[in-house]
């Protein structure tokens, strides 16, 4: 009796993972924006105004992926339609200057290979994840990653238990004063080679907790991020995207 | 009148400010007679602490009490005769230094302000005896998820007592939402717990529209309502596969997952999030369903409600299901009245609390959602439940989206705030009731903003399910109540 529910259970799940992540377009994300060349209005700066992380500044009009929650609010009040958020999920960097799109660029953005840590982690990387202020919608798109669809372990990319057994360390979170010493205490738990991912808004700028009262960002002045993973949150293949160019992995 | 969700708004001249005595016998006498606690919070004025109390009779209706006292003064704990004022006593003591009399533990909730740096130095409760020993988990746990701390008193494999700490999620959400334009709040609202942007936004939304004399005409209501259960959906899902996987029921842990994936693509598609950000905005709705996604939409929701279907027939009938779940973490209905547990947990030990039930018109009057509960209070009635309310809402979904598709985004004018006003909003969220209370002062400019995710009021309800458990049955326990950090943390 229970074999035959399994069975059922067995047809009814089918193929559930995306063969080709690097193809795949999320329908209907909001992803990468793109600014059109439409001149602005005389003296307009609506899209400032309504920006909740001032994220966005002009001449050339350029958004800052790095503190977007990609709330719409700008492409929503902008007169000539300038601003308008794609599916496309390739958003991530490696500096933090490499977060910005700019009137009139095109193209994704594109992390750079990091020859050192591609070498000795392409084949395999483990990861841990630490939430310092994340609000649980990060780390649930962290933890789609091990999910049947995105299946990341397919590329030897793994979440580990313990700080111990990780390369990576990947923080979600604007990074709040009570976690501090566990932050801390994690990193210094990990063995060289190391690095650190920052994912989210949150963590890359302190995003909508920029300044707020119980943040301290201190950990990320001494221990600057190799990866910054935008978003509010990320889509998986945003990170998927992220990870793959970062290690050199096709 | 459209709201589909709890609103209540008092002019505060008109509200009259009670002696701390006064105050607090009515409190307590109301308390007595049947009402309930949604909510009691503070803030300093001058030199004193202004103390609101919401209410709520049987009837569902809301009545607020105010009082003023000196902060070294303060008055008599109410803990003792009604612990589930526990959590409000604590926050109050945190947040404004008012002296609670007597008080049987005003351990911090989240260790806000000054507090920040005890954290670490924090004495847990301690058993003493050769036997017992100690478990400390945390804050950082072994998977994917936010940071708490547990303490474990044990006698051998038994939990003799869970002490749980939080705080470490606390980024200052209440201060940083008293920052800018009340109207422009909403992507901060939809952060204060991430997996319930959708209520924490919409209760927002309804107490702001309140102030501003803003009323939603019926169909973004029922726009608001199907992000909302959407959000349900999902994280019942979530919490199913998570649990599945606890038990080791490895079919559950893939094919709840996965279903989760194709509901927060649906929310995705309506309102380009997977976690339903910007779906509700201060007068109006973003979560449009034009014509062109309807087929896909209809079709994600009868692949959810066949699929859910046969998962759920195998996860309830497996006998190792059954076995680990059956009789383990059990709260009793006595006890879940008692500590004011909300929402789901509440409703698997059979106490009927819902505020989708509470209001008499608006989209669950169109199409009711049928009420879910058992009064067997352990894990597995928990497991049921949601099981239930996920079956619930994908048909309530289905009626409402071939009744009332397709529907555009709207946005109407907000006006401005009211001066001297308090509006609480209430939202039935995945954990139970979301209330916000907005509070505008003689300019109209918010002087108040009280944030309260139902996990406040759950965690201590975690704490006594796993009491008397086998400590390898803490995770099922955890899971079944899928409490946020955050949302407690703020």
């Amino acid at each position: 009796m229970s074999s035959f529910k399994s069975l059922k259970v067995r047809l009814s799940q089918g193929t559930q993972y995306i063969a080709d992540l690097r193809a795949a377009r999320p329908a209907g994300l909001r992803g990468l924006p793109v600014i059109g060349s439409a001149p602005c209005a005389e003296g307009c700066q609506a899209c400032v105004d309504v920006c909740p992380t001032h994220a966005i500044s002009l001449a050339p009009v350029s958004i800052d992926l790095g503190r977007c929650v990609f709330c719409n609010a700008c492409a929503e009040v902008c007169p000539p339609g300038k601003l308008e958020f794609t599916t496309d999920p390739r958003l991530a960097g490696s500096t933090r200057e490499s977060l910005f799109v700019t009137e009139g660029a095109t193209g994704a953005l594109q992390v750079r290979a990091s020859q050192a840590f591609a070498k000795i982690f392409h084949r395999s990387l483990k990861l841990r994840q630490v939430s310092a202020g994340g609000c649980n919608a990060c780390e649930l798109e962290l933890n789609a990653l091990a999910n049947v669809n995105f299946d990341l372990q397919r590329f030897g990319i793994e979440w580990v238990a313990s700080p111990r057994h990780a390369d990576a360390l990947v923080l979600t979170g604007p990074l709040t004063r009570n976690m501090q010493d566990a932050v801390r205490l994690a990193w210094e738990a990990m063995a060289d080679p190391r690095f650190v991912v920052g994912v989210g808004a949150c963590t890359i700028s302190g995003g909508l907790y920029d300044g707020a009262a119980g943040v301290d960002r201190g950990f990320l002045s001494t221990v600057g991020p190799s990866l910054l993973v935008p978003g509010c949150p990320p889509h998986p293949l945003t990170f998927v995207h992220a990870i793959l160019d970062f290690l050199g992995v096709a | 009148m459209n709201t589909s969700v709890v609103v209540h708004q008092v002019d505060v001249q008109a509200l009259p400010t009670l002696e701390i005595d006064a105050w607090r016998d009515d409190l307590s006498t109301a308390l007595d007679d049947g009402q309930r606690a949604v909510t009691l919070y503070g803030r300093p004025l001058d030199d004193r602490v202004l103390i609101t109390a919401v209410l709520q009779a049987p009837d569902g209706s809301l009545r607020v009490t105010r009082t003023q006292v000196a902060a070294q003064v303060g008055y008599h704990e109410l803990t003792s005769q009604h612990p589930a004022l526990h959590c409000f006593e604590r926050e109050l003591h945190e947040q404004t230094g008012l002296r609670v009399a007597a008080h049987p533990w005003l351990k911090p909730i989240r260790y806000q302000g000054q507090q920040q740096s005890a954290m670490n130095a924090y004495p847990f409760y301690r058993i003493e005896g050769k036997e017992v020993h100690e478990v400390a988990v945390g804050p950082i746990h072994a998977g994917v998820i936010e940071p708490g701390a547990f303490r474990f008193m044990c006698l051998g494999e038994q939990v003799h007592h869970l002490e749980i700490q939080l705080g470490y999620q606390h980024r200052g959400v209440e201060r940083q939402l008293l920052v800018g334009d009340p109207r422009r709040l909403a992507p901060l609202v939809e952060t204060i717990a991430g997996d319930s942007s959708v209520a924490h936004a919409w209760a927002y939304c309804a107490a702001l529209e309140r102030l501003a004399d803003c009323e939603l005409q019926l169909l973004p209501e029922v726009a608001r309502a199907v992000a909302l259960e959407l959000e349900r959906v999902a994280m019942h899902l979530a919490t199913l596969s998570g649990l599945a996987a606890d038990v080791a029921f490895l079919q559950g842990a893939t094919s709840y997952g996965r279903l989760r994936t194709t509901a927060i693509n649906t929310s995705m598609r309506l309102c380009g999030s997977r976690f339903g950000r910007s779906a509700v905005r201060p007068g109006g709705v973003g979560l449009a369903l034009s014509a062109a996604v309807l087929p896909e939409v209809k079709k994600n929701l009868a692949l959810l409600r066949d699929d859910v279907a046969i998962i759920n027939d195998a996860f309830t009938s497996a006998l190792t299901v059954r076995h680990r779940l059956r009789g383990v973490g059990v709260v009793s209905r006595a006890q879940a009245h008692e500590l004011g547990l909300v929402g789901l947990c509440a409703r698997a030990s059979g106490v009927a609390i819902d505020a989708r039930a509470q209001v008499p018109q608006g989209a669950w009057r169109l199409e009711p959602i049928a009420a879910q509960g058992s009064t067997e209070g352990d894990c597995w009635a928990r497991a049921v439940v949601r099981i239930d309310e996920l079956n619930a809402s994908l048909r309530w979904l289905a009626t409402m989206v071939d009744r009332h598709a397709p529907w555009e985004a709207t946005r109407g004018p907000l006006g401005a705030l009211k001066p001297g006003h308090l509006a609480v909003a209430m939202v039935e969220g995945v954990r139970g009731e979301v209330v916000h209370c907005l509070e505008t002062g003689a300019d109209g400019a918010l002087v108040h903003y009280k944030v309260q995710d139902p996990s406040l009021r759950n965690w201590l309800g975690l704490a006594i399910a796993v009491r008397h458990n086998e400590i390898s049955d803490f995770p099922i326990c955890n899971k079944s109540f899928d409490l946020s950090y955050c949302g407690n943390d703020l």
